[in-house]
């Protein structure tokens, strides 16, 4: 009895989850997988349509009254890269109409000229012809003949299927890409981003937990750049940060913080000096990290104030009783509470900003030095059309997030032993 | 001791006050206003004057007249301090003057002799100071692409600071640049296709996750452990990674450029997210209503329906607005998929119209307004609900 019951849960339970799994395995899972196929094929974004044969019409007269006409098919291999098998081309004619001198791959039978083209070479061209006539010397209407479509067919192999393969799109990742930078270029963007956002976090979070007004108002308004949407906000910026009449450039200058506008988007290194040290500043990779901090930050804020609202007030009034400062208060009561949620914060902001592809392509479009491996996916794949390329470096994306979860799952894991 | 913490005292909440003036005075000046100096140094040294002031008189005199007293001599010298500026920045200035005394309240020569006054005195300052600053950076931004949209491209270039309203200019004049986008630009139908493909897949994927979300929190079979790490692991894939594949299948499949391919793709990506939050959820409804309703003899379709269901609604409604508002922002996706002008996005609209060199900044921010109200309304609306989506959507703890 019990057995059929789990039995009978079993199957319920699988034709409740079957749905959701097969559609995410679908779309999130089978593209990273066929990323690892797509990688080691020499494939460019025109070659991703199926090749078809195609003909287009010519309708001629040959002769003064019409009877006779000439029909021109240009026919060709829509494919620059492959072969088109056992091509199959259909036509119809008007009754009474019949053509002459047909070619030999073709034959005539209830109005309808049938050919067998056999296999046509990648870029294959041919001007066929056929002359008809009609059988009564009448005249023949063009219009007619020019509306009837002829039907091709064809057998062709998908040139994502086909099983020739080449290590070229990895060896241009690793040496033709300048893919250190690229890759320092991610690292310095991720990690920066995901700091500043902690530690914003940690002061906004520690600000509303105070007894203000208004702090449910408050905790409000600093999500709002989470929940906005990257297009406006990224574009807002962009406005903001113009160095021709941009308002933070045209209030600087005002103020004469500044004498000349700073192209805070546009220019790679700006030369600091502190305390006589001249150093280069990556000025536009800051900016985009500054904007990443700006949007993402409310997120760390969020968990961050959960934490800090259930630690229990009779702490704090224990310690004020010892007579413990604000400072000793934040350093030995808030902050051991709070470091178990900064590590997962740390490591779940770090894989995202690792990941992050709208707001740098929004912001700089990937240009003045802070093109990233996502923005190179997208460079890749899209702009130069690439995409055998694109996938290899979405490959190299998906193997450090690997290594990434590894490490965290390993360090989470140990963290559950302790306790 | 005394003396470090007046010290203390007056340098932190006079450092304050020159902060929020500064922040007045740039905010006057993007109303047109000819300021060419923040005057920190005079505002300071008045502010420590005000401070000290108001510690020195103490209680002698009641506390609202004593601040409205002081705010009108600190306003009044202000005023000579500073560049010529109309009576609405000076009141502004005294507006401000009153809520800083205000906050002063509790200080007073006795308060100033307490343990750790000034760790106290620097904790108070800097989270006022705090709660301004995050403010002011988090809604400039917003401001300004509010006031850009009511502006014209050429009245920026001549004085990128006047973002002052023209308010004798009718209603038509002030929102020409929305009327310009529903009549030229085809905003309206953008916004029909936003809302359908983000209401679309707030359906479908409650369609999917309620009853897999059920089955991870209730039931017992093979595989289910590993199905509940995955969900949290396939959370953590990005987006960059499934696109160049889906492109070349969608491509072959015909499915670019149609919203139905975009409602599979939002639903997939969000599906794991909307399951982890569900689950968590149904696994806090007691099992013992769950077992009268078996009792009913109903099946695993009439327990989700009759009892899950309504007694999780709220936890419904969070995963129905977080899931909206995913698919309401999203980008990556609506760029790779859509290139005719016939099925964008509110946001692919605007990155198309940004395409443009030629099109007025006030365009695409007006376009921006629209795409960001509603989410901004949802929001403000359902924060609570919203908040508590948020928090379980992200991290398991």
């Amino acid at each position: 009895m019990s057995d059929s019951l789990s039995k009978l849960e079993k199957r319920t339970a699988y034709t409740l989850v079957l749905p959701a799994v097969l559609l995410v395995f679908a779309i999130v899972l089978f593209p990273i997988f066929a990323n690892v196929w797509i990688s080691f094929k020499d494939i460019e974004l025109k070659d991703i349509r199926i090749p078809e044969p195609r003909a287009k019409k010519i309708v001629k007269s040959i002769s003064e009254n019409q009877s006779e006409l000439k029909i021109i098919y240009k026919l060709r291999n829509s494919s620059l890269i492959q072969e088109i098998r056992n091509v199959q081309f259909q036509d119809k004619l008007p009754t009474n109409v019949s053509p002459v001198n047909l070619d030999s791959r073709c034959n005539f039978q209830s109005k309808k000229v049938v050919c067998d083209f056999g296999n046509w070479q990648a870029k294959y061209r041919e001007n066929f012809e056929i002359t008809i006539q009609n059988n009564n010397s009448e005249i023949i209407d063009k219009k007619i003949i020019k509306s009837q479509k002829p039907i091709l067919s064809g057998k062709a192999d998908n040139p994502l299927l086909t099983t020739n393969f080449t290590l070229e799109n990895f060896k241009k990742v690793f040496y033709e890409n300048n893919f250190v930078e690229l890759l320092l270029t991610t690292f310095y963007f991720t990690f920066f981003g995901t700091v500043g956002a902690i530690i914003f976090g940690i002061l906004a979070a520690q600000l509303v937990n105070q007894n203000i007004q208004g702090r449910t108002y408050m905790r409000g308004i600093l999500l709002f750049p989470y929940v906005g949407p990257v297009v406006a906000l990224a574009y807002t910026w962009t406005l903001l940060l113009d160095p021709n009449s941009g308002t933070l450039n045209a209030l600087l200058v005002n103020f004469n913080v500044i004498e000349q506008p700073i192209n805070l988007l546009g220019q790679k290194y700006i030369t600091m000096s502190i305390l006589g040290f001249e150093f280069k500043l990556r000025l536009a990779l800051t900016t985009v990290i500054f904007f990443e901090i700006w949007r993402y930050f409310p997120l760390a804020f969020l968990f961050i104030l959960a934490r800090l609202q259930a630690i229990p007030q009779s702490l704090y009034e224990a310690a004020e009783v010892d007579g413990a400062s604000p400072i000793q208060k934040f350093i030995h009561i808030t902050l051991p509470q709070i470091t178990a949620i900064i590590s997962i914060l740390f490591m779940i902001r770090f894989i995202w900003n690792f990941n992050k592809f709208e707001d740098i392509f929004l912001l700089t479009g990937g240009a003045s030095g802070t093109r990233t491996l996502p923005i190179n996916v997208y460079q890749q794949g899209f702009a130069v059309s690439d995409i055998g390329m694109g996938s290899a470096v979405s490959i190299v994306i998906v193997m450090l997030l690997l290594s990434f979860m590894v490490v965290y799952f390993r360090l989470i894991g140990k963290r559950a032993n302790e306790v | 001791m005394k003396f470090k913490s007046l010290a203390i005292f007056l340098i932190i909440s006079s450092f304050f006050l020159t902060c929020i003036l500064s922040i007045w005075k740039i905010m006057a000046t993007l109303q047109g206003l000819n300021f060419t100096n923040l005057n920190t140094t005079p505002v300071f040294l008045i502010g420590i004057l005000l401070s000290l002031a108001f510690v020195l008189i103490g209680n002698k005199l009641n506390h609202l007249i004593k601040i409205l007293l002081l705010s009108f001599i600190f306003s009044i010298s202000y005023f000579y301090l500073n560049e010529a500026s109309p009576y609405w920045y000076i009141f502004g200035v005294f507006l401000i003057t009153l809520f800083f005394t205000n906050k002063l309240k509790k200080y007073n020569v006795q308060s100033l002799q307490e343990d750790f006054i000034s760790e106290k005195i620097i904790f108070d300052f800097i989270t006022l100071f705090g709660i301004v600053f995050f403010a002011f950076v988090i809604l400039f931004p917003f401001y300004i692409m509010l006031v850009t949209s009511f502006k014209t491209q050429i009245a920026l270039l001549v004085n990128p600071l006047d973002f002052s309203l023209d308010f004798t200019k009718s209603l038509t004049e002030l929102f020409k640049s929305y009327f310009v986008i529903f009549e030229t630009y085809n905003f309206g139908r953008y916004i029909l296709i936003s809302s359908a493909v983000s209401i679309g897949t707030v359906i479908v994927t409650l369609l999917f996750a309620i009853p897999a979300a059920y089955a991870v929190a209730r039931l017992n079979f093979f595989g289910k452990d590993f199905l509940s790490t995955s969900i949290l692991i396939i959370y953590m894939f990005p987006a960059i990674v499934l696109v160049i594949p889906l492109y070349t299948v969608f491509s072959q499949l015909g499915l670019r450029n149609s919203i139905f391919g975009l409602l599979i793709v939002y639903t997939a990506t969000t599906l794991p997210v909307a399951i982890y939050m569900l689950q968590g959820y149904f696994k806090s409804i007691p099992k013992e209503i769950e077992d009268a309703g078996i009792m009913d003899g109903q099946n695993w379709f009439g327990i989700i329906l009759k009892i899950i269901i309504p007694l999780s609604l709220p936890a419904i409604a969070s995963v129905a607005l977080y899931v909206f508002m995913i698919a309401w922002n999203e980008f990556l996706f609506s760029l790779m998929f859509l290139d005719s002008p016939k099925s964008f996005t509110l946001s692919r609209a605007i990155q198309y119209l940004s395409g443009d060199a030629e099109t007025p900044r006030q365009y695409l921010m007006a376009g921006s307004v629209i795409v960001t109200l509603p989410v901004l309304f949802i929001f403000i609306y359902f924060e609570k609900y919203l908040v508590s989506g948020l928090t379980a959507g992200s991290v398991k703890e």
